[in-house]
């Protein structure tokens, strides 16, 4: 089973401060990580693998120390690392990430399985590993939690919901977006590191890709962040105090003005 | 302070320091009261590779080097001296095999060792046997193709837990020390069984247990080097072993003095935190000097070590003596800064002060070590 696992480097969030007169994202001195939603991904596609036989492929797309997260995956297990990355593509929103990615997904050759975390922990869109199934025109399976069944031609998945799961089977070629309960990230073998530090990381620039040329970087991202700002905090409530039925016929009257 | 590690040793101690963080320091309080054998975690260690770094690469493990052994120690025990023991203790038992066997011996017992799908322990202590080596009672006897042991070991780390045994015995009563003899026991050997588990002070995820040989049968071609030459392993396997205690004691050090530096500065009284009173911050200033001079100390014998240097005796006597000592100030220190707080067991800091007592006694106690120092400077100075 040829695998492919898109993860994205991300700044460690429990350490990210906000610049309170720019609104900007401070990211001087803060340690990039691999997507915590991505770690489950490079398990379950590594998991496969050793079940299955093939390979797992790993792709991201950021600037160049993003390779040192794709090093970390092969430590875990993975086989091989593409780097998608040039100025071209800076500015990428959704859209253009994941059209872009899909570009890097044709470049790469022939593929059972994509597999993305479900979302990032910067953005928390949700939406590139879906948009890579759309350009590529491939089934999803979005916030799958457990594999039932796996064959090569297809894959019966139990897929997260609020309250529940649902059971889906789907052919394959697919992609899927894994949640945390599906697996517990492995921690890599001492060897697993040392191959990493060896690997060759493939680096993609635009001139390698098929693309045209309206629909990636910040040109072919309908986005725009119109404003960043911090949500005020809330404030505390107002405390009615009194007699029950005093307090009822008050409440009343304030809800009603709230209407009004 | 910069050690000048290579990449490589970087790499090792980083990833001993992501299982430490991640898979050790989480159970370290729940193996403290249940005493279980950590198995889930050392099979973590074992998947990341760790019980090679004392195994020569043709034998599946990435070269003896104690060096790499102590990096990978100091910072499992900073997370939890229990569970860093079970690892340490295994590399004891297998430096023997590792030191004075032969190509037979090492093909069968090393590529499973440092795989970490078996562990190892050392068994030479007995009840009227501790650091008086010599009155080991437990014998040897050649019958044919086997030895047939009979005595009692105690104290045996990982004992009962391990699957391979490196244990001492008397062959020659006669020669007194030079009678001893070492050999590989296997777990299940007929006429091996296991007495009574001790329920210990401190470091009480590993296991220490008795040891029981009955006309034990064990094939003569377990036995390690020649008849006679039990105390030379020994010594030899000490001597390689020691800096790994030592290093012990600095991981369960360092362990606290973070742990005590953390809380100086969330702690508030008299409306700041403590770590602005200068009385705090001198105890923390002398924790953190000795600790660094008991790394600095035992990087330089591991090197030694690693080196092929002959005569590391004194040396490891030295880190071994001295970071022990460290280890048992600098938490008795932590503690204190922590206040009735940290007498209390829903604090982590009282079991560093538990399981730093014991490197001051196994392998030999201080003042053991001492005594080995003092001949050895003495020796030197009647050159």
């Amino acid at each position: 089973m040829n695998i492919i696992v898109c993860i994205k480097q991300v700044p460690e969030t429990t350490e990210v401060r906000i610049n309170p007169e720019t609104n900007t994202l401070m990211r001087e001195g803060v340690k990039s990580i691999i997507n915590p939603f991505d770690m489950y991904a490079i398990e379950e596609g590594v998991r496969l693998k050793e079940r299955f036989g093939g390979k797992v492929s790993m792709l991201t797309m950021g600037p160049p120390q993003a390779d040192s997260a794709l090093r970390e995956a092969i430590a875990m297990g993975a086989d091989e690392g593409f780097l998608v990355c040039d100025r071209a593509f800076a500015g990428s929103d959704t859209w253009a990430t994941s059209y872009t990615l899909a570009g890097a997904i044709k470049k790469i050759g022939a593929f059972d399985l994509i597999i993305c975390g479900k979302q990032a922990s910067d953005g928390d869109t949700a939406q590139v590993g879906p948009g890579i199934s759309t350009h590529l025109n491939i089934p999803q399976v979005t916030y799958v939690k457990k594999v039932e069944e796996a064959t090569d031609k297809m894959m019966r998945l139990e897929r997260m919901l609020e309250e529940g799961y649902e059971v889906i089977e789907t052919p394959l070629p697919a992609l899927l977006t894994v949640v945390k309960e599906i697996n517990e990230p492995r921690i890599p073998s001492l060897k697993g590191l040392m191959r990493a530090k060896a690997a060759k990381i493939t680096t993609f620039t635009q001139k390698e890709l098929v693309l045209d040329p309206q629909q990636i970087g910040l040109c072919g991202s309908p986005t725009q962040v119109v404003k960043i700002f911090t949500p005020p905090q809330r404030q505390g409530g107002q405390v009615l105090k009194g007699e029950v039925a005093d307090i009822a016929a008050e409440l009343v009257e304030l809800l009603r003005g709230e209407v009004n | 302070m910069d050690y000048l590690l290579t990449e490589e040793q970087k790499m090792i101690k980083d990833l001993a320091h992501k299982i430490a963080e991640e898979k050790i320091r989480p159970v370290a309080a729940k193996y403290d009261v249940s005493e279980e054998y950590p198995w889930d975690v050392l099979k973590v260690m074992a998947e990341s590779d760790m019980f090679g770094l004392f195994i020569p690469e043709e034998y599946g493990g990435l070269g003896t080097n104690v060096m790499n052994l102590c990096l990978a120690t100091e910072e499992f025990s900073r997370a939890c001296g229990g569970i860093a023991v079970c690892y340490a203790a295994s590399a004891l038992g297998t430096f023997p095999i590792v030191l004075f066997g032969n190509d037979e011996q090492k093909k069968k017992y090393l590529p499973d060792l440092a795989k970490g799908k078996k562990v190892a322990a050392f068994a030479i202590t007995e009840p009227e046997a501790g650091s008086d080596a010599g009155a080991t009672k437990t014998t040897a006897k050649k019958e044919g193709d086997y030895y047939i042991l009979n005595g009692l070991k105690h104290f045996i780390t990982n004992g009962g837990d391990a699957e391979t045994y490196v244990v001492i015995a008397m062959t020659d009563k006669t020669k007194g020390a030079r009678g001893a003899s070492a050999f590989i026991v296997e777990k299940g050997t007929p006429g091996f069984t296991f007495g009574k588990k001790e329920d210990k002070f401190g470091i009480r995820a590993s296991s220490t247990r008795e040891l029981i040989f009955t006309d034990c049968k064990v094939p003569a071609k377990n036995l390690l080097s020649k008849e006679g030459m039990g105390f030379i392993v020994t010594m030899r396997t000490f001597d390689m072993s020691r800096p790994g205690v030592a290093a012990q004691a600095l991981g369960i050090a360092q362990g606290a003095l973070e742990l005590a530096v953390k809380y100086a500065k969330g702690r508030v009284q008299f409306g700041k935190s403590i770590s602005s009173f200068q009385g705090i911050q001198w105890m923390l200033a002398d924790m953190a000097t000795e600790v660094e001079a008991a790394r600095a100390l035992i990087y330089s014998t591991a090197r030694m070590v690693d080196a092929g240097i002959k005569d590391v005796a004194k040396a490891s006597a030295m880190a071994k003596m001295y970071a022990s000592d460290v280890a048992m100030k600098v938490t008795v220190d932590a503690l204190q800064i922590f206040g009735g707080y940290g007498y209390m067991k829903d604090y982590p800091i009282e079991k560093y002060v538990r399981d730093a007592k014991i490197t001051q006694i196994y392998e030999g106690t201080n003042q053991i070590q001492r005594g080995i120092i003092a001949l050895q400077i003495i020796k030197e100075l009647a050159k």
